[in-house]
């Protein structure tokens, strides 16, 4: 792996610093979800500092999908491990996490006041319509991509899976470790067909 | 015992939310409602609305609600670094790999997988908000308390998402609005 030429120049404390505040301000700015914040990471750690470049970028993003937690959490992470090694993750994870743990805090102390209030109660009310439209709509994005790759596995894994969790009240950690486990074994099966064929 | 409770519910919470943002729903609803009982699915609703209007992730947004609401800024603290843990755990090792050896084939393929069970267990997630919302009192007590409103409410949002590309803040802000606006006009003709 080849370092970019600024990344030797600087010190570590210096890195670190300066990745802390990145991973800080990108946190405290980045509403709507953990796909916005990584293209943001992209953009500051890719396009501007030079930190990492833009093939690797992909992969790393990649793995931060790949591994359980939020993706916000985990590009940090990725980002960090990449710049500074152990010492880099600790201050990307903090960078991210401190500002929602502030917010949420504070908000959390006020909750029961804050419900109390007639105009709280009143939008809290027509907004549970609204989340569960921005949750169908996400859903409808998402299984709309599923069933249009018209991959028979896959539409039944989603099928399967409804109807284990909401039906049957199939614990959601099974699921996710026969679902994984099923693609796993594929993925192997399918790989050393792609091998015996080149011979 | 409480801040062990909570670390370790946030731990399962971090280990098994694949998929990023709304996969951490479902885990949420399992450990802190269904499991712990720290919340109400009411409180759980205005979390998720209370989430999407701040920054930050969902299960970091519930790890440090919970954890405050349970037992103060320490129990947040231990909430908050229980739903981080896995992923500092297994993106380093993923990552460490991938230098070494910088194969993703089989991560991508369980990864292919994976995405059409999150998004039914997202959906289903959704459902737990939406129908209390439509039937407080539950789909068998039926006509009686179904709430028109929200009917209405769910499907302009609906439409404005899809069909008029309307971000999802602005969305939902304005179904609150319209409810306060509702509200403050039935009082206007009570009086």
């Amino acid at each position: 792996m080849s370092d970019t030429k600024e990344k030797r120049e600087l010190s570590l404390p210096v890195r670190l610093r300066k990745l802390f505040f990145s991973t800080l301000y990108l946190s405290t700015f980045t509403f709507g979800g953990g796909y916005v914040i990584v293209s943001l990471l992209k953009k500051k750690f890719v396009d501007e500092l030079h930190w990492i470049d833009e093939n690797e970028m992909l992969d790393l993003v990649a793995i931060a999908q790949s591994a359980p937690g939020a993706i916000a959490v985990n590009g940090a992470i990725v980002v960090g491990f990449k710049i500074a090694g152990a010492a880099g993750i600790l201050v990307s994870v903090l960078g991210a996490v401190l500002p929602p743990f502030v917010i949420l805090t504070v908000v959390s102390f006020f909750y029961s006041a804050f419900k109390e209030n007639f105009a709280v109660q009143a939008m809290l009310y027509g907004m549970k319509a609204g989340v569960s439209a921005v949750i169908v709509d996400v859903v409808f994005d998402m299984a709309s991509g599923i069933v249009k790759g018209r991959d028979a596995l896959l539409i039944t894994i989603m099928i399967a899976s409804f109807a284990a969790n909401y039906f049957l009240n199939v614990n959601v950690v099974w699921i996710i470790l026969v679902t994984a486990g099923t693609g796993a074994l594929i993925t192997v099966i399918r790989n050393r067909r792609g091998k015996g064929d080149e011979k | 015992m409480t801040y062990i409770e909570l670390f370790l519910a946030f731990l399962h919470i971090g280990a098994f939310s694949f998929g990023g943002g709304y996969a951490a729903m479902p885990l949420i609803q399992e450990q802190v409602i269904d499991k712990y009982h720290w919340m109400t699915i009411e409180d759980f609703t205005d979390l998720v609305t209370i989430s999407q209007m701040t920054p930050g992730p969902i299960a970091v947004n519930a790890a440090t609600f919970v954890g405050t609401q349970i037992a103060g800024v320490l129990g947040a603290v231990m909430a908050t670094v229980g739903v981080c843990l896995p992923s500092c755990i297994f993106v380093s090792v993923l990552a460490w790999l991938y230098v070494r050896y910088r194969n993703l084939s089989v991560m991508k393929g369980v990864l292919a997988c994976l995405r059409p069970a999150v998004t039914s267990m997202i959906f289903a997630a959704g459902l737990m908000i939406l129908i209390p919302a439509l039937f407080p009192d539950g789909i068998a007590a039926g006509a009686e308390s179904f709430q028109v409103r929200q009917l209405i409410y769910f499907s302009a949002a609906l439409l404005c998402l899809r069909r008029f590309k309307i971000g999802p803040i602005k969305v939902m802000i304005g179904c609150g609005a319209a409810e306060l606006l509702v509200r403050l006009a039935m009082m206007g003709l009570v009086r």
